[in-house]
């Protein structure tokens, strides 16, 4: 157990290294970024010499190299800037419309792995059988419909026609009030302070967008379950395992899945970052307040300080999942860490 | 009469649905087992001897299906019955051991807890002393300390440990038939005899009745009481061992056992009877001296001196990077100071086991892997001045080839047989164009590839056709050393005869030196005048093929040979037609 808890260490101190680069990217990036920011702050009534103040406000006018060390200053000091758009500090923004970004993701990978691991096992366990078919067909789906085209359809679908869906306008329906904080999870705080009926009103609004997110992630964890799967059933140790009787139940759950959860595993976490980046659109088209919408704003306003708090927060995120992932992966396995 | 076989298989008939329509895999084969009889089943690959054993298991693969015959175990019928009904009868009554066995244990689960499975599954145990049995069969099968050996994992017991734990869980439940699929391919011929012993024990102590299928005649000969040798499907002969040895019957009997290096057989022996169905061009045998004698002193081709390889060791048991490792030893020498020469024209065994450096000599030898220390002069040149990847550029490249152990893996599946000859040529000779059609045609002729394969890929041609390609590649440059790494090993017996006939003829037509790296001490004889036999990267003994097989000094080079099952058919033989050699065939 104690080398396990030292591999999770060493797994650690590795994410040092990748956090330093993105610190250096984020700054880099935003630098490259054409357009002045002292222009846009000073505003568009101001001449040389105010621009020139604002610059000197802003540090902009010293080198690059105390820039960054002053970047990094603040970032120890949680000070990202202030937003041009809103007005309000950076992390304050990303503070208050992460938390709607998280529900909404793991909403939508929570509904994909609910879907597609079954679906795979499945279609692996019975290849060339209807489910087989089905699971291809919706692969299929997932991968070449655009999440925007699909969030459209099932606004269109259950909103426009049945009716069923309430008006894709964020995360609440305006005639209820926010759970109180506790999580940031509309559905959870809503359950945590016992409001069943901001509850049922917080999950109809996120049920559109996190399916139109699950089905985008759907098919590649489909795809990895069904083929792990196929692998571990023609390995060697299934067959032992049949050859001595056991059941199906534990040759297809102790023996098959545990090994083929290992891959499946590993691709859960690219799955996550390719749902950070279809978030953005999806938040746009269902108006949900999450840091995609936020991002695509500040994108298109040049307003770098919020554009380098997104890069910075997603790339910590991603960085965040894939270590949380390989722990896990290094707890399940025991091969790992000793070829590493 | 014998009371009431055990296993009855009567006219069994196996069909397969491939993309080519369907195959027979089996075609009325007849097979009984007594109780406590040890039957062998032998053959070649794809003669349907693992088939039977799958099928009378129930554990065939979906593309196949019996169409005919019967299978009965102890009166309960096996084929047609309900899966449910057949999974209660495996383990319990019927378990079987695989070859591989390291693949054939969950990978993540402690090997502990794959015997509990079993004890649990068929009611042998209750959640309460599930542990204590399973401690209690590793205790069984000779495993060291095994109350800790219960959380250990496939990837950190040997090859021989893994194969223990799997006669474990196939024995934890007492059944009455073991079936051995080949349970010792890929082991170490020492770790091969103790778990061969170890299975005879355990099942003549219960009075098991054991399949024992195997490629093997030897393994078969040493460890069965009746043998029955099957070839594309269908049974060809079955006898008790010592008829079938002493009086094989059907000619493919004959050649299977003719075909088995023995301890006295000679090269030409291997193929005197001849063979119906290998489809390449026929190899005329050699009309080599029957014993080899040490070439009068000729100049060295290749010295090797104070070679040393080390590795890093992976399990060095720091935790921490920056921490220094608990134990004094953070380097593994693969290769601890060997020096030895080779002359030109001959040929040298390197013969050890698993881990004993042969393959890392080899690799230095071949210039693939930089040496620790030490050298190697090739020709009078210290080839070990260069590093590795400068060498690939040296003309001496050219002269030092390889030819390896796996004929399919070392082809490239896209190239076809004509493109994996002319590589070399096209890279280190410079032909091109009809000088390099001319060259190819040439070298497939020398060993006997006929040409309308040439255009042929990997897949489309036999495990032995692979071999000629492999070998024609290797000789293309002309190089004066072929290092041969367990060149046969993974080929059939009565290819593996063919193989080491050609190379021997290669031999003696091009004058080639040979570096042989064999685990198979009687393969080795046949094709070589020297043998260094190594062990834990040092030399043990060195000396005349002969003699070292014949009157080992060292207790290790003992052990190694006693442990080969040897197929001494002469054994069963009456006196008096002992001498007698195996008839020639007409050619």
């Amino acid at each position: 157990m104690r080398t396990k808890l030292a591999q999770v260490g060493r797994r650690l101190l590795q994410a040092v290294p990748s956090v330093i680069g993105i610190i250096v990217i984020s700054f880099a990036l935003t630098r490259a970024l054409p357009g002045d920011p002292a222009v846009y702050f000073a505003g568009a009534m101001a001449d040389e010499k105010s621009i020139a103040e604002v610059r000197v406000a802003l540090g902009l006018d010293r080198s690059w190299i105390e820039q960054f060390f002053i970047y990094v200053g603040n970032l120890f000091s949680g000070n990202l800037g202030v937003s041009l758009n809103t007005g309000r500090p950076v992390l304050t923004e990303l503070m208050t419309r992460l938390p709607a970004s998280l529900e909404l993701t793991f909403t939508g990978l929570g509904i994909a792995i609910l879907i597609a691991v079954p679906l795979g096992v499945l279609a692996a366990v019975r290849p060339g059988s209807w489910i087989d078919h089905m699971c291809r067909v919706l692969v299929t789906a997932g991968v070449s419909l655009p999440t925007f085209f699909t969030g459209l359809f099932l606004i269109y679908l259950f909103y426009y026609l049945l009716g069923l869906a309430p008006s894709p306008l964020g995360r609440l329906d305006i005639l209820f009030f926010p759970p109180e904080h506790v999580t940031g999870f509309y559905t959870l705080d809503s359950l945590i302070a016992g409001d069943g009926e901001t509850f049922v009103a917080a999950l109809k609004q996120i049920v559109l967008p996190a399916l139109t997110l699950g089905l985008f992630a759907l098919a590649p964890i489909a795809r990895m379950t069904r083929a792990a799967m196929l692998n571990a059933l023609a390995s060697d140790f299934v067959r032992t395992a049949r050859a001595n009787g056991l059941s199906s139940a534990t040759v297809l759950g102790t023996y098959a899945f545990r090994n083929a959860a290992l891959p499946v595993l590993t691709t859960l976490g690219m799955v996550f970052s390719f749902l950070l980046g279809a978030n953005v659109l999806v938040e746009k088209v269902f108006s949900w307040p999450g840091i995609g919408s936020f991002a695509i704003e500040a994108l298109i306003a040049s307003d770098y300080a919020a554009v380098q708090g997104f890069v910075l927060s997603m790339a910590l995120l991603f960085v965040l999942v894939n270590l949380a992932i390989d722990t896990l992966l290094t707890l399940i396995d025991p091969r790992i860490g000793l070829d590493g | 009469m014998a009371p009431r076989p055990i296993l009855t298989v009567d006219g069994l008939s196996v069909e397969f649905r491939t993309r080519n329509g369907t195959v027979r895999a089996l075609e009325s084969v007849d097979l009984t087992v007594a109780k406590g009889e040890v039957l062998g089943i032998v053959g070649e690959s794809g003669s349907g001897k693992s088939v039977t054993a799958y099928t009378v298991i129930g554990l065939l693969d979906k593309a196949g299906r019996p169409v005919a015959g019967s299978a009965e175990y102890d009166g309960v019928p096996l084929i047609g019955t309900r899966e449910k009904d057949l999974a209660d009868l495996r383990g319990r009554e019927i378990s079987m051991i695989f070859q591989n066995p390291r693949a054939a244990l969950n990978p993540i689960r402690p090997v502990g807890k794959q015997i509990e499975d079993v004890l649990l599954r068929h009611n042998q145990a209750t959640r309460q002393d599930a542990k204590e049995k399973a401690i209690a069969m590793l205790e069984k099968v000779r495993i060291v300390d095994p109350p800790l050996r219960y959380w250990s994992y496939p990837y950190e017991l040997s090859g021989g440990m893994c194969q223990r734990v799997m006669i474990a869980i196939a024995l934890a439940c007492n059944p009455r038939l073991l079936i051995a699929d080949e349970p010792t391919t890929g082991l170490d011929v020492t770790t091969q005899k103790a778990t061969m012993d170890l299975v005879q024990e355990l099942t003549r102590a219960s009075g098991m009745s054991v399949i024992l299928i195997t490629h093997d005649l030897g393994m078969a000969a040493a460890y069965c009481d009746r043998i029955v040798v099957m070839r594309k499907g269908e049974i060809v002969e079955a006898a008790p061992v010592a008829q079938l040895f002493a009086d094989p019957k059907h000619p493919y009997t004959q050649k299977l056992i003719a075909a088995s290096p023995g301890p006295n057989s000679k090269l030409s022996d291997l193929t005197a009877v001849p063979d119906e169905m290998e489809d390449a061009a026929p190899v005329q045998a050699p009309d080599a001296p029957p014993v080899r004698v040490m070439p009068p002193s000729r100049a060295p081709l290749m010295e090797v001196t104070n070679l040393v390889k080390e590795f890093p060791r992976r399990d060095a048991k720091s935790v921490w990077p920056w921490q220094k490792s608990e134990t004094a030893d953070t380097v593994f020498r693969a290769v601890d100071d060997i020096s030895f020469s080779l002359s030109r024209g001959e040929s040298l065994g390197l013969v050890g086991e698993s881990g004993c450096g042969k393959s890392t000599t080899s690799s230095i030898v071949t210039r693939l892997l930089d040496p620790t220390a030490g050298s190697v002069f090739f020709d009078g040149e210290d080839i070990t001045a260069f590093r590795a990847a400068k060498f690939a550029r040296l003309p001496q490249r050219r002269k030092i080839q390889m030819v390896f152990q796996d004929p399919t893996d070392s082809l490239n599946p896209r190239f076809s047989s004509a493109d994996s000859i002319s590589d070399p040529l096209r890279r280190m000779v410079g032909l091109s164009g009809a000088a390099l059609t001319k060259r190819v045609e040439e070298l497939s002729d020398m060993v006997g590839l006929p040409r309308h394969l040439l255009t042929r890929f990997p897949h489309q041609l036999s495990g032995g056709q692979k071999a000629r390609v492999g070998i024609a590649r290797a000789i293309a440059a002309d190089p004066m050393l072929l290092v041969l790494d367990e060149p046969t090993s993974a080929l059939d017996v009565s290819v593996q005869a063919v193989v080491l006939q050609l190379l021997d003829r290669l031999k003696q037509e091009l004058g080639m030196s040979y570096i042989f790296v064999s685990h198979d001490l009687n393969v080795v004889r046949l094709l070589c005048e020297r043998v260094i036999v190594m062990n834990k990267g040092k030399i043990v003994e060195t000396g005349t093929a002969e003699d070292v097989l014949t009157r080992p000094q060292q207790d290790y080079t003992k052990t190694l040979i006693a442990a080969i099952p040897q197929l001494d058919p002469a054994r069963w033989r009456p006196p008096q037609t002992a001498a007698a050699p195996v008839p020639k065939a007409a050619e």
